[in-house]
């Protein structure tokens, strides 16, 4: 008997969202997982030199898990690669080290700092470092030799990105050219590119921010403790909870008070901002994700406001 | 703002099936307008992108809310008030969650339909009750009958522009039944109206003589891919448990050959060999007789592993790694199957092919086949014809013209000959096994979605051969 004649059998009475809702059937995170382990398998088989982007964010931190999972039971033949804004939370950073040390993998830093200090990238008026990525990112791809980097971006995240391929081509110049995308058709990923290009592979495009939390919760993932609510010193600055750092300087008029907050990304911390929240626990933030009525970005990243297609310029340029 | 504005109503209960779904129509069919609205209506839009749109809508000039607004993300696409490319949409409901890929309306970008519809559960096509059925209409349901999209729904939209009357919507539902007859696709069609939300989400009071589902329950209770998979797992276990022997047609793409040896997590796995892999189709379990393809040697499933612990079965989309009882050389491209039913390899592919490429398909190019992990050479040795899209002989097959190459668009009958054999199968019984698509051997870019046909039983040249 052929799948298709077995597929007819099957009324759509028997399968539906009541006929199938038992614990065997196969849930949301199952088909994520499984998708996502897909494309590891598929971009890492196809590459010359894989790398892994990861800053010890949430959804890094799952592409990494996901890896895991689909070499098994060998280590993640996979390289990592963290541009380091040299904004980032200690708590972080630590917690990236950690991470590599316990899987046994190879981390590489694209310093931002550095390129600063030698002249090569020059600080900008606000401060912000996310937009300085981009250079260091495609010098380490260029200097490393990679061709496939795996990123942790989702579509649901900002509308550009909605429209980004799984596997997404970049040219010579890291530049992504929305207007000229590959078709991608059924689960057959295209790897290919020419010397001197690469492609940016995103294992979490179909996941959403809750989809990404729920798993962390069945799969007892550890993240970096700021995610969780905790006491911390904040001021309010252009709608944003900011924590004092030394890239972050109080201005006129500002001051900080004692509140209990959270951060829905850790990124660069002179402008990302905190939520406040109580949800210490991933049950709590799950609840809290579910309930939420801003987007992830729009409440608490200040590069994305900056006009209303700030992530497509970004990622035309070559940024994550 | 900064604290975040919680709604006592939302549901955080996990939800248990996932739908993968496309949409496509026209220009100004109100596509855009009806991804907005089901996005809206299910509570699917948060308030800062909520608010962006509102503020966007009011510097046009316009009033309210332009719910097309929420889903155009490219710069050219607001400035044009087109969409572009596919967007992917992620909502869900208390019963589902779904995957929705929206695809762009003009002619140009047709090739964005066959994208998403090549991984839809279901296809949403938008007809202008005004206007009814027109070309781009004949276009998107060929489409979906060539790649046999499981279910299609035919939202006939603006119906309030009609004043809600019934006969404009009883002859389109005609037209569209006889179209649907021809091509053997299973279609529902709903009349709504996209801006106002009538059968959307919710019914309709403006449509009394309409007793059928809303577009959301029809999204809601089609069988999905992964629920179909699913039951056919829990049939086999059914025949299982009682002795007897399950139906066993399965595909298991080899993607990567796990060999760890010195770079084993723990001393136990230095010498493990597993052949890693996305179920294609059907379910496999452990005691099955497997044949590798295209070498055609045998062994048998000793063990079916994930990093979670060992499966007794796997079913169509788990990820999986398979140990065999002997061993035999499997390398990423083969093919495992079942044996009863496995495809004989071919070094002949005839195939129909939706060209996405601006140069055209001519005889004696040379393209690169990739199917399941397999890329191999082909050289393409024969286009016998090019659908001719208004659909004059009412199927696919009877509405084939003569024609020499294929222009981007164009869908067309292809032979290709291969330079290494391909397990390659009917895409009408074999959606995964069926599908390939070709690339650039140059730039390395995607050119076609290709659906292999089966060969005509004593055609010669087009048959399966055995290597």
């Amino acid at each position: 008997m052929t799948s298709t004649t077995e597929r007819t059998d099957v009324s759509p009475t028997s399968t539906t969202a009541a006929g199938l809702a038992a614990p065997a059937g196969p849930t949301t995170l199952d088909a994520l997982e499984a998708e996502g382990i897909h494309i590891l398998r598929e971009a890492v088989a196809t590459a010359r030199k894989p790398v892994i982007l990861f800053s010890g964010g949430k959804d890094s931190v799952v592409v990494l898990h996901l890896a895991t999972k689909a070499f098994w039971p060998g280590r993640v033949p996979v390289e990592l690669l963290h541009v380091d804004t040299g904004h980032n939370f200690d708590e972080v950073i630590e917690f990236r080290n950690a991470t590599v040390a316990r899987l046994g993998l190879r981390l590489q830093v694209a310093s931002v700092q550095s390129y600063i200090d030698d002249g090569r990238l020059r600080e900008r008026p606000d401060g912000t470092r996310n937009p300085l990525q981009t250079v260091p990112l495609l010098d380490a791809i260029a200097g490393h030799g990679y061709d496939v980097v795996f990123g942790g971006a989702r579509r649901d995240e900002e509308k550009a990105r909605a429209k980004e391929r799984v596997v997404s081509l970049r040219d010579e110049f890291g530049q992504w050219d929305p207007r000229n995308q590959r078709p991608e058709l059924w689960s057959l990923y295209n790897t290919r590119h020419l010397p001197g290009q690469h492609v940016r592979v995103f294992p979490l495009s179909n996941w959403t921010e809750l989809d990404v939390w729920r798993y962390i919760e069945r799969e007892g993932i550890e993240l970096p403790s700021l995610y969780y609510a905790h006491e911390r010193e904040v001021f309010e600055r252009d709608g944003m909870l900011l924590t004092p750092h030394p890239s972050v300087k109080l201005r006129d008029g500002e001051a900080t008070a004692p509140r209990i907050v959270r951060y829905r990304t850790v990124g660069d911390a002179s402008c990302t901002g905190a939520v406040e929240s109580g949800a210490a626990s991933v049950a709590d933030v799950i609840a809290e994700v579910a309930a939420t009525r801003i987007t992830e970005r729009g409440a608490t990243r200040a590069d994305d406001r900056l006009s209303e297609a700030a992530m497509e310029d970004r990622k035309k340029e070559g940024y994550f | 703002m900064t604290a975040l504005d919680l709604t006592p109503a939302a549901d955080a209960a996990p939800v248990t099936s996932l739908l993968r779904f496309a949409t496509a129509g026209s220009v100004d069919d109100g596509k855009s307008t009806l991804v907005g609205r089901l996005l809206h209506d299910t509570k699917s839009i948060l308030a800062d992108a909520y608010e962006a749109v509102e503020r966007v809508t009011r510097e046009r000039g316009g009033e309210g809310v332009d719910l097309a607004l929420l889903t155009d993300g490219l710069r050219a696409e607001r400035e044009q008030g087109i969409t572009i490319d596919v967007a992917y949409r992620y909502f869900s409901t208390p019963r589902r969650t779904f995957i929705l890929a929206d695809c762009p309306g003009h002619v140009q970008y047709t090739r964005n339909t066959v994208t998403g519809a090549s991984t839809a559960d279901a296809l949403v096509v938008l007809i202008d009750a005004r206007h009814g059925v027109v070309e781009q209409t004949r276009r998107h349901l060929a489409v979906a009958a060539l790649l046999r999209v499981p279910h299609v729904i035919v939202a006939v939209n603006k119906i309030d522009l009609l004043a809600w009357e019934r006969a404009p919507y009883e002859a389109i539902t005609a037209d569209v039944a006889t179209l649907a007859a021809g091509l053997g696709l299973e279609v529902t069609t709903v009349p709504v109206s996209a801006l106002l939300g009538d059968n959307v989400a919710t019914r309709s009071q403006n449509t009394p003589w309409y007793d059928g589902p809303t577009v959301l329950d029809l999204l809601e209770t089609l069988p999905s891919g992964d629920e179909i998979a699913a039951a056919l797992d829990a049939d086999g276990a059914r025949a299982v448990a009682s002795g007897a022997t399950p139906a066993s047609a399965w595909r298991l793409p080899v993607q990567y050959v796990l060999r760890p040896q010195d770079a084993a997590i723990a001393p136990e796995y230095r010498e493990y060999r597993g052949y890693a892999g996305q179920v294609a189709e059907g379910v496999v379990r452990v005691g099955d007789e497997v044949r590798v393809q295209p070498s055609g040697r045998r062994s048998t499933i000793a063990g079916i592993d994930t990093a979670d612990g060992p499966l007794e079965s796997a079913r169509a989309g788990q990820s999986i790694a398979v140990r065999l009882a002997d061993d035999v050389d499997v390398a990423r491209g083969d093919l495992l199957s079942s044996v009863a039913d496995a495809a004989l390899p071919t070094k002949h592919l005839d195939a129909h092919v939706a060209w996405l490429a601006e140069r055209p398909l001519r005889v004696r190019d040379r393209v690169l086949v990739q199917h399941g992990s397999a890329l191999v050479q082909g050289l393409v040795s024969g286009i016998t014809g090019v659908l001719d899209i208004a659909l004059p002989g009412g199927t696919l097959d009877a509405s084939i013209v003569p024609g020499g190459e294929l222009g981007l668009n164009d869908i067309g009958v292809v032979s290709i000959v291969l330079a290494q054999p391909l397990a390659v199968e009917d895409y009408g019984t074999h959606r995964r096994t069926g599908a390939f698509v070709l690339v650039d051997p140059q730039d390395g870019g995607t050119l076609a979605a290709g659906t292999a046909r089966a060969a005509e039983p004593g055609t010669g040249t087009d048959g399966y051969l055995s290597v």
